[in-house]
């Protein structure tokens, strides 16, 4: 059975290649920049790109939460857990992110309480496990994994929970998609829009895009068919000359996205006036950080933090890489000083960063060689 | 943590913390079905959803829920790991 499946699935897969194939001009070049690291995942695990013409192009985008956040925010993040009589937890993803001196993974090592957790529900309930000790959640995540945050701290304060803080690192996915289009490194001619986010803010928020940049979307979901059909309804509103938002997902992803899950971010959080991404720099209200109703289970406002801006560490290209400036091969210590073993940049340690997906599949030898390289 | 993982909700263990118990592939652990409950038709035993970090994300027919596990099966280590920190994860 399951044979038979995989089979029709080929045929289907080479048949949308060779449609995607047919409708691109001759003489074109098309970039087509896949947001979230998700579909990095299924892009590379999948040879996407064995299916399509060379004048296809995926680039990768900076939908990777893990990936995008700052050395700075990683120290300060450090300098609680160091705290004592605290127990500082986070998602396993981010114990290796590096920042300006090393990992949470490191300071656990050196004695402090670190521990991951699977769910924000977790932390919480070590936190009411543990009276006498301080609670902190390192919150990361996109509009996919805002919403469980913020329920967390509406139970915390349901139950007066007094040792349970967050230190919110929490993204929207808009605000980098803008500046990549701002940015003059980069032209690229429609997106593939993340799947998980959209369920939460629906397709929507993505009609700026055909509006003001004349660029298709189309919202897709990981199936390798799943995103060979994105491509093939991105290629056919460019041949026709259409720019729209179209949703491919649409048995999970609701146009309107998951409403309830939309006010309840309202309540718990505000925008901050700016945050910083890693590799791409500052990027105005393109975070979120507790409301005041929250105030008191604000992490950074319960400690003293750094809040220093860390440069980059000088080798470290992953700004090109979240912007898809280049591709994770092209960066100078791409498999040699970094790999997922021993991260120099966060693209290296979540498996939906494009470095770690292009170095566990090893379909970089590929891209090199059509590249020219 | 960037998954979100079919189950099928086996048990509603407390309406008022939207709490309920779901299985994934076997293994039960609660999670919240917080964001799902002014879906149309609501939520109830039977049903499978997406889960995200212990909560219920969207709600998916049963076919789709059999094609997204198989994909994540073919994940390997990336969905193992996942497995693994919903195993010990302990959501009251
Ligand atoms: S190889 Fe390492 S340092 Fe270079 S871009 Fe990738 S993650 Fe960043």
């Amino acid at each position: 059975m399951k044979y038979v499946d995989e089979y029709r699935d080929a045929e289907l897969a080479r048949t949308l290649g060779s449609e995607i194939t047919a409708l691109a001009e001759p003489g074109r070049h098309y970039k087509v920049m896949e947001v979230c690291g998700g579909h990095t995942h299924t892009i590379y695990k999948h040879g996407i790109e064995d299916h399509l013409p060379e004048s296809v192009e995926l680039v990768h985008g900076p939908g990777c939460p893990v990936c995008v956040i700052p050395m700075g925010r990683v120290d300060d993040g450090i300098s609680i857990a160091r705290q004592p009589n605290v127990i500082f937890t986070c998602f396993g993803d981010m114990m290796r992110v590096p920042g300006g001196n090393g990992s949470l993974l490191d300071v656990k090592a050196e004695g402090a309480d670190v521990r991951f957790v699977y769910s924000p529900l977790d932390a919480l309930k070590i936190a009411r496990n543990n009276p006498d000790k301080e609670v902190v959640f390192f919150a990361i995540g996109f509009e996919t994994t805002a919403p469980s945050t913020a329920l967390t701290l509406m139970r915390a304060k349901a139950e007066k929970l007094r040792n349970f803080s967050v230190m919110c690192n929490h993204v929207t996915i808009v605000p980098p998609l803008m500046a990549l289009l701002e940015s003059p490194d980069l032209r690229l001619d429609a997106f593939i829009g993340p799947g998980h986010v959209s369920t939460v803010i629906g397709c929507r928020p993505y009609e700026f895009i055909p509006a003001d940049y004349g660029q298709p979307v189309v919202v897709a979901g990981f199936e390798p068919l799943d995103l060979l059909q994105s491509i093939y309804m991105i290629m056919r509103q460019l041949a026709e000359g259409r720019n729209e938002v179209e949703n491919q997902y649409g048995r999970v992803v609701p146009w309107e996205g998951n409403l309830r899950a939309l006010d309840i971010l309202q309540r718990v959080f505000e925008l901050r006036p700016y945050f910083e991404w890693r590799g791409l720099g500052f990027i105005s209200q393109s975070a979120l950080k507790l409301s005041q109703e929250y105030a008191d289970f604000d992490a950074e406002l319960r400690w003293d933090i750094p809040g220093v801006r860390v440069a980059d560490p000088k080798a470290c290209q992953c700004g090109e890489v979240l912007k898809g400036v280049i591709k994770p091969w092209e960066c100078k210590v791409f498999g040699t000083a970094c790999t997922p073993e021993t991260p120099i940049g966060t693209c290296m340690v979540s498996s939906e960063g494009a470095c770690a997906a292009y170095y566990n599949f090893g379909r970089f030898a590929r891209s090199k060689e059509r590249a020219g390289a | 943590m960037c998954l979100a993982i079919p189950g099928q909700v086996a048990e509603i263990v407390d309406p008022a913390t939207h709490i309920a118990k779901v299985d994934v592939g076997g293994v039960k652990r609660n999670v919240n079905i917080g964001l799902l409950v002014e879906e149309p038709g609501g939520i109830d035993v039977g049903d499978w959803v997406l889960i995200h970090v212990g909560f219920a994300l969207s709600k998916v027919d049963e076919a789709e829920a059999a094609a997204t596990l198989s994909l994540l099966r073919g994940m390997g280590e990336a969905f193992e790991d996942e497995l693994e920190q919903l195993k010990a994860s302990d959501i009251g």
